[in-house]
């Protein structure tokens, strides 16, 4: 079981009557890179607000790193290193780059006296390599809230990265970003993959984007799992195919 | 430029120091403004700083009060006959026991007022927004109403404390200076803390709790340790309060919701949420209001309080710093595009 | 202590006492209900939580007390401090409320306390501090040995609540301004784009609102006491009503007024009059801690 960071059992979701989520099983690997597809409405953004802690689920067991986690709050999840990005951008919109930055370092490795420091000169490095490294290095010194979405989307993942998580998902990363800069971002996503070692678990609606990255894909339909496997088993699935299409 | 800061701290500090002896006939409101730049600087703590804004933060002032009282006369007296004696001037207390039960009640009073905010705030901060402003005034409007029925303290008579030993102008310089002290180590401590990245993670909560959480900040008790933090230094003035005035009651000057309570809050509107000297400004500049309406309004001046709260609040809610901000953002070191710039102009 | 426990011992050593508590409970439950529908009426609709709920209340009575004072017939009062109180709900609409619809919550929290406190102050420089009241000159009913007391001018409170609170629920229902108000609440934008004046909504939500709580005021004080600073404790029920029964629950908040008035008479009973206040604002901590526990079993919070 090492190898396996989140291992989500039978989860059941629903809200009022709608059955958003119906006996949902799947494992992300540890260190890789795992996608989660589906037709609008399948329940993939419930899926991961699950996981990390939005709401309480009606069933089943989500594990991360071997532990219980179903029932938690969102920060306590997340100071165990589970950590996620929003569809719908969240950055601190009133403070620059910097500030978002600096604010994302990770509390959890930090002691009450930590926090009452200053920041140090490698907070400030850090802040600006990882800026440099989703390309927003000029745009630094700005109010955040003047980016663009895609910038801003940018800022989140490098928000995100700065927190050190041990696995990140995220949900949908290229949705809004400007589609000549995509190719860009995959590349990103791949090298915090393998450079900073995060597993990461992706929500994606952009087919090419996630079956040039990730290892393993799971497609929701309906609230329920429909296939699982590589990118090439995916494509070629007709269950996939027939969902995408809406054939029922 | 640091250079002139550096000036003007100095020249604030020098003032303080000289103000007493250059208006002697002012000495009590001089106090008084100091105990408005704490509270204000204590509020603005969470609200301004932690987006959490509490109603009820005269209940550590008030809380204040007495456990410093109670501390200074039980360290000589049986509370329960002393109380029950209600200024019979019965009970004497040398100097020693005076200042010693002044300097360990108002520390006392610091100190349990910190921990209380934690216990609190461990029930209350899971409110939000307006739930947490009417959570912590009815924290503050019950506290007053028990203490008021609980006869061991006095209850709605309140306490008579000793009077100061000396004669009575040595005596108002003497609460000048506490009050100042404990204003100037608030404004430092505030100044020193906004710049930590404690200060960081409290602003972070203030925008955006949600995401704060989802980024793991421990922000339960980061609140807990500010509003302890706040606690302790308007559990101070209330300390020194209790000795200054010598006679309190619960319900008109410990628990004063409407007065002080909402004062506060107006202080800090008046000179900017959220910024360091807000507070300040918006406290003196309050100050000045309510003793010119105190002396010139006879019998309006409540009505003209109302209406300032509310004009404040409705029409002119950045305060001094926001509008400053707003239209030199260059001196606050915010860098605009051009392009937004335009558009706001 | 012992006086507190030989209270509840007398609960059970003379059941009918329990009875007269719950029947004193239920009336003033019912003048708390009706302002704290009208504070849920304003909240729903334009988001605006009135800290000044209770001192249109205060207000109300001494409208009502002062035409008493100048020689009208007391039950007149009601409907003259109804429309009284409407007035100047729209006058504080247009002044002050209208400017904080689209602010955050805090905003509107504080400029209406700030209201609270001129409204307070003003009744105090006009009436004075003492307090006041109207004498019905009607009869008292004793049932059960004379244990049980019911005045009839309460039972014609009680009565001219029910009718006020009935004609609202009817105009609510069935007229075309409380449909637009409805549909206000439910989404202002959508019923913009539908045509719905929500400005012309908004003040006339809020004037009937001030008037409710002023025809409430005006029974009030024909049952008990008014004084200028009573408001808050008013405002402070008519919290802890919505806030146990939530928005846009009109039988819930009925009960939630008759329960919170019986729970007040209760406290009252045990632990003394002096904690009349305290038993109040109790409830209310109770209350947001009751919902805060519900809320952090779904991994909420109280917002």
């Amino acid at each position: 079981m090492s190898d396996i960071i989140i291992n989500v059992q039978n989860v059941s979701k629903s809200f009022g009557g709608v059955q958003a989520n119906t006996n949902v099983t799947m494992q992300v690997e540890t260190g890789g890179i795992t996608g989660l597809i589906g037709p609008n409405g399948s329940g993939k953004t419930t899926l991961f607000n699950s996981i990390v802690g939005y709401h309480p689920i009606d069933g089943g067991s989500i594990q991360f790193e071997g532990q219980e986690i179903s029932k938690l709050p969102v920060q306590q999840i997340a100071r165990r290193g589970l950590l996620r990005t929003f569809q719908q951008t969240r950055i601190y919109g009133a403070m620059n780059g910097i500030e978002n930055m600096l604010i994302s370092l990770p509390h959890r490795k930090m002691k009450i006296w930590d926090a009452l420091k200053t920041y140090t000169r490698e907070d400030y490095e850090r802040a600006d390599h990882l800026l440099e490294f989703v390309g927003l290095y000029e745009k630094r010194m700005l109010k955040s809230g003047d980016l663009s979405f895609g910038q801003q989307k940018l800022l989140e993942f490098a928000m995100a990265l700065m927190n050190e998580p041990t696995c990140l998902l995220l949900d949908e990363p290229t949705a809004g970003i400007n589609p000549t800069l995509i190719n860009g971002l995959i590349d990103r996503l791949k090298r915090a993959n393998t450079e900073f070692g995060i597993t990461l678990f992706v929500i994606e609606h952009n087919m090419r984007v996630i079956m040039n990255m990730a290892e393993t894909i799971y497609c929701l339909a309906h609230g329920e799992l429909l296939a699982q496997g590589t990118p090439d088993e995916i494509q070629n699935d007709q269950r996939v195919i027939d969902a995408y299409l809406g054939a029922h | 430029m640091a250079k002139n800061k550096t000036i003007l701290y100095a020249a604030i500090l020098a003032f303080t120091f000289i103000a007493p002896f250059a208006f002697p006939a002012f000495g009590t409101q001089l106090a008084t403004l100091w105990l408005m730049i704490i509270v204000a600087l204590t509020w603005d703590m969470t609200g301004g700083q932690m987006g959490y804004n509490s109603l009820g933060n005269i209940f550590f002032y008030g809380t204040g009060m007495y456990v410093a009282a109670l501390i200074s006369i039980g360290m000589v007296y049986d509370i329960g006959d002393y109380t029950n004696a209600a200024g019979g001037g019965i009970y004497k207390f040398t100097d020693l026991q005076y200042f010693g039960g002044l300097a360990l009640g108002v520390l006392g009073a610091g100190l349990f007022c910190s921990v209380v905010a934690v216990v609190i705030g461990y029930l209350t901060f899971g409110l939000r927004g307006p739930y947490f402003a009417i959570g912590t005034l009815g924290v503050a409007i019950a506290a007053g109403e028990l203490v008021s029925n609980w006869d061991w303290v006095g209850g709605g008579q309140g306490i008579a404390l000793p009077v100061y030993p000396g004669d009575l102008d040595t005596g108002k310089i003497f609460f000048y200076f506490l009050f100042a002290a404990v204003g100037v180590s608030t404004f430092l401590f505030a100044k020193w803390l906004y710049g930590t990245r404690f200060g960081a993670a409290i602003n972070a909560i203030r925008d955006d709790e949600e995401k704060a959480d989802a980024m793991g900040i421990h922000t339960l008790r980061y609140k807990l340790y500010t509003w302890a933090m706040a606690a302790f230094f308007v559990g101070l003035a209330g300390g020194i309060s209790a000795f200054q005035l010598i006679h309190f009651e619960p319900l008109e000057s410990a628990y004063q919701t409407i007065n002080l309570g909402i004062f506060m809050v107006v202080c800090v509107l008046l000179g900017g949420k959220g910024t360091l000297w807000g507070p300040v400004i918006g406290a003196i500049l309050f100050h000045l209001f309510k003793e010119v309406t105190w002396n010139y309004l006879l019998g309006w001046q409540w009505v003209a309080l109302g209406a300032l709260i509310v004009v404040t609040v409705v029409y002119f809610q950045d305060g001094v710093m926001g509008y400053l901000m707003h239209r030199y953002p260059e001196l606050f070191g915010i860098k605009v595009d051009e392009k937004t710039r335009e558009e706001v102009a | 202590m012992d006086q507190i426990l030989g209270n509840i011992g007398l609960l059970f050593e003379f059941p009918v006492v329990n009875l007269k508590i719950v029947l004193d409970g239920i009336m003033v439950g019912a003048l708390f209900a009706l302002a704290a529908y009208g504070l849920a009426l304003v909240w729903g609709v334009m988001n605006v939580k009135n800290l000044a709920q209770g001192d249109f209340v205060i207000s109300g009575g001494y409208v009502s007390w002062y035409l008493v004072q100048n020689g009208f017939p007391a039950l007149l009062g009601v409907p003259i401090a109804f429309i009284v109180m409407w007035g100047i709900g729209w006058v504080v609409y247009k002044l002050v409320i209208s400017r904080v619809i689209e602010r955050d919550l805090f905003t509107s929290l504080l400029a209406t306390f700030g209201l609270a406190i001129m409204m307070a102050q003003i009744l105090n420089l006009l009436f004075g501090s003492d307090t006041q009241s109207v004498d019905l000159g009607y009869d008292v009913l004793y049932f059960f040995d004379g244990f049980i007391d019911v005045p009839i001018a309460k039972l014609i409170g009680v009565l001219m609540a029910s009718a006020l609170a009935a004609g609202v629920i009817i105009f609510m229902k069935s007229s075309r301004m409380g449909q637009a108000i409805r549909a206000t609440a439910q989404d202002a934008r959508a019923a913009r784009v539908m045509g719905i004046d929500t400005e012309k909504v908004y003040a006339f939500t809020f004037s009937l609102n001030s008037a409710i709580c002023g025809a409430a005021g005006a029974i009030i004080v024909m049952v008990w006491v008014i004084q200028p600073f009573y408001g808050i404790s008013y405002s402070i029920r008519a919290f802890v009503i919505v806030t146990a029964a939530g928005l846009g629950n009109l039988p819930g908040v009925i009960a939630a007024g008759l329960g919170i008035g019986a729970l007040e008479q209760y406290g009252a009973h045990i632990f003394g009059i002096g904690y009349q206040q305290a038993i109040a604002v109790m409830l209310l901590l109770l209350v947001l801690l009751v919902r805060l526990i519900q809320q952090r079993r779904n991994r909420q919070v109280l917002k």
